[in-house]
């Protein structure tokens, strides 16, 4: 059997590689997915803790399946926000939304 | 097993949905002009969850009610009645705010994140926790987007959901190391196994920091506080008011909860990180207030210095600790309020809400100014106000804890929040418009705005005189994470 750590090291590299997308891209779009790619990290980490300790214990299955489910309802509201900007502003791009610092 | 505990311990819960699904029923048969009414019923149910969460709805003994998700004690009450209160409170000053207050959703989008604090009060497993967040986080990203033609508004909306959605995910993956290494996701079991355990200390650490990421969000310590001053200003003010109070005080019930019960283990290594972070905070917080001049911004980075007091409470992480922090959240909340309160009742009329601006309104409308100086008296830790009692307690925590040199970073802040708060006041009452006709230019208050500023600053005032009962309810709630 594949040991825990290989899933926890494919986690943790889908996690970053997330923050990455988060902090690099500048469409507002492709800055909400890298955050959907980080909660997908720790999904797999859920299922992989669950998998390998007591599977009896349903949490693990649990508490991935509760992400997914607020993951769904906060892209919902994200998409909303962005269409509600884009009509303001022409815009999804980031970096022009600026009207508010300092 | 379903027994009467199980039920009175979510019964503020269920009235807060009771009475959102009533206004989600009664409002589309308002007309348009009546749809503020909608705040009546609001704060007047609210009052009513409160008052009968109270007759029916004392908690005993701890006890763990729904398969250990919730946990039913005097500190997760204590904050419940707070953020009800701070909801009644913000219902009111809806109303009269035209972009939102006629508005039924607005009211059920706020009954909604109420619901979700008062879950984050009690929760006692990471996965209702993880909820509980959401449930509160969701409805105040719509929120503060409310105002859809206003660019400032959906920027600031935009702005929180980013932050909000990338700070839960650092969290939330810190709960899943947390749940692979301890084998559960249950606070207060989290103790044992991590007492028990073969966790490394710098692994502890490295998880304690991720949660601590999506926490530190929440109540906007430094560095995670830069969405706090975009967000108040763009988003509609009441809201503002709302996050910077409530919303911040569920997050340090949270820290609170988790930090006091589930990992004292690991304390040397957290405590100092806190401390740190707390001095950052005040002083970082502090010295951006300086240099603000909208009135909204300066509140917001002076929301991010009190962040930084309340959290020598947490840092003591003793039962004076946790006392005074609840002490200091009950404070603060009453004060911040009053604060964004008059800061609304001012802009409603006059549209602006730079610092300028506010020259002479002691003469335009005397109340108002002398409330706003009860507010932010209080904020600058002046007695008689509950500001001041806030402060010492806090303070005191500190030192019995030996964090001397923290407490004199806070003392220090405390004198420079003195100057900029009252440079505020200098305006209201030392200045005059430009042209020296405020008889002309009177700030007229409407009834929800009056009834709940006054009750405010009554709060306020009382909250510093006569504050022995509200210490021993705060050392009751405390008591209960001993």
């Amino acid at each position: 059997m594949v040991p825990l750590s290989w899933y926890l090291v494919f986690a943790a590299a889908l996690f970053s590689i997330g923050m990455f997308g988060v902090l690099s891209r500048r469409n507002a779009v492709a800055i909400l997915l890298g955050i959907e790619l980080m909660l997908n990290a720790v999904n797999i980490n859920l299922a992989a803790f669950w998998r390998y300790g007591d599977v009896r214990l349903m949490t693990g299955q649990v508490f991935a399946i509760i992400v997914f489910a607020v993951a769904a309802a906060e892209v919902a509201v994200g998409l909303a926000l962005v269409i509600s900007v884009y009509r303001n502003r022409h815009t999804v791009v980031a970096d022009e939304i600026d009207m508010l610092k300092w | 097993m379903f027994t009467s505990t199980t039920f009175l311990s979510i019964l503020p819960e269920v009235l807060i949905l009771v009475l959102a699904v009533l206004i989600f029923i009664v409002e589309p048969f308002w007309k348009a002009e009546q749809r503020r009414n909608a705040g009546w019923l609001t704060a007047g149910g609210l009052l009513a969850a409160m008052v009968i969460s109270l007759l029916f709805g004392q908690p005993g003994e701890p006890t763990t009610t729904f398969g250990g998700m919730i946990r039913f004690d005097w500190l997760g009450f204590f904050f419940k009645l707070l953020f009800m209160f701070a909801g009644a409170a913000t219902a009111l000053l809806f109303m009269d705010n035209e972009k939102i207050g006629q508005r039924g959703e607005a009211y059920l989008l706020l009954l909604a994140s109420l619901l979700g604090m008062d879950l984050m009060a009690v929760s006692a497993d990471l996965v209702m926790l993880y909820l509980a967040i959401e449930t509160t986080s969701i409805p105040l990203y719509v929120l503060s987007g409310f105002m859809l033609a206003d660019k400032k508004s959906t920027e600031a909306g935009f702005k929180y959901l980013l932050f909000g959605a990338l700070t839960s995910a650092f969290m939330l993956y810190g709960f899943s190391l947390v749940f692979g290494f301890a084998g559960t996701t249950n606070i207060y079991r989290l103790v044992e196994m991590f007492t028990a355990g073969s966790l490394s200390v710098g692994a502890a650490f490295g998880v304690l920091a991720l949660i601590l990421v999506g926490l530190g969000f929440k109540v906007s310590i430094v560095p995670f506080h830069f969405w706090a001053p975009d967000v108040y200003e763009g988003a509609p003010t009441p809201v503002s008011g709302f996050l910077s109070t409530a919303s911040k005080a569920a997050g340090f019930a949270v820290l609170v909860r988790l930090f006091f019960v589930a990992f004292p283990e690991f304390a040397a290594s957290w405590t100092l990180t806190l401390a740190i972070l707390s001095a950052i905070t005040m002083t970082v917080g502090n010295l951006l207030t300086l240099q603000q001049t909208n009135i909204k911004r300066l509140l917001a980075y002076s929301s991010v210095a009190h962040a930084g007091y309340a959290m020598i409470g947490v840092v003591a992480l003793s039962q004076l600790g946790a006392t005074s922090v609840i002490f200091y959240l009950a404070a603060y909340i009453l004060t911040n309020l009053l604060a964004f309160g008059v800061v609304m009742a001012f802009s409603r009329v006059t549209g602006v809400d730079e610092i300028m601006d506010f020259s002479g309104l002691s003469r335009r409308n005397p109340w108002l100014a002398l409330m706003m100086l009860a507010a932010f008296l209080s904020l600058a830790g002046m007695p008689p106000f509950g500001g001041f009692v806030a402060k010492v307690f806090v303070f005191a925590a500190g030192v019995q804890a030996g964090y001397v040199w923290l407490v004199f970073v806070g003392i220090v802040n405390s004198i420079i929040g003195v100057y900029y708060y009252l440079n505020v006041m200098k305006f209201v009452y030392l200045y005059r418009m430009p042209n020296e006709d405020e008889e002309n230019h009177p700030v007229p208050l409407t009834r929800p705005y009056a009834i709940t500023l006054a009750v405010l600053a009554l709060g306020v005032i009382l909250i510093g005189t006569v504050f022995a009962p509200w210490f021993g309810w705060s050392d009751a709630a405390a008591l209960t994470l001993f």
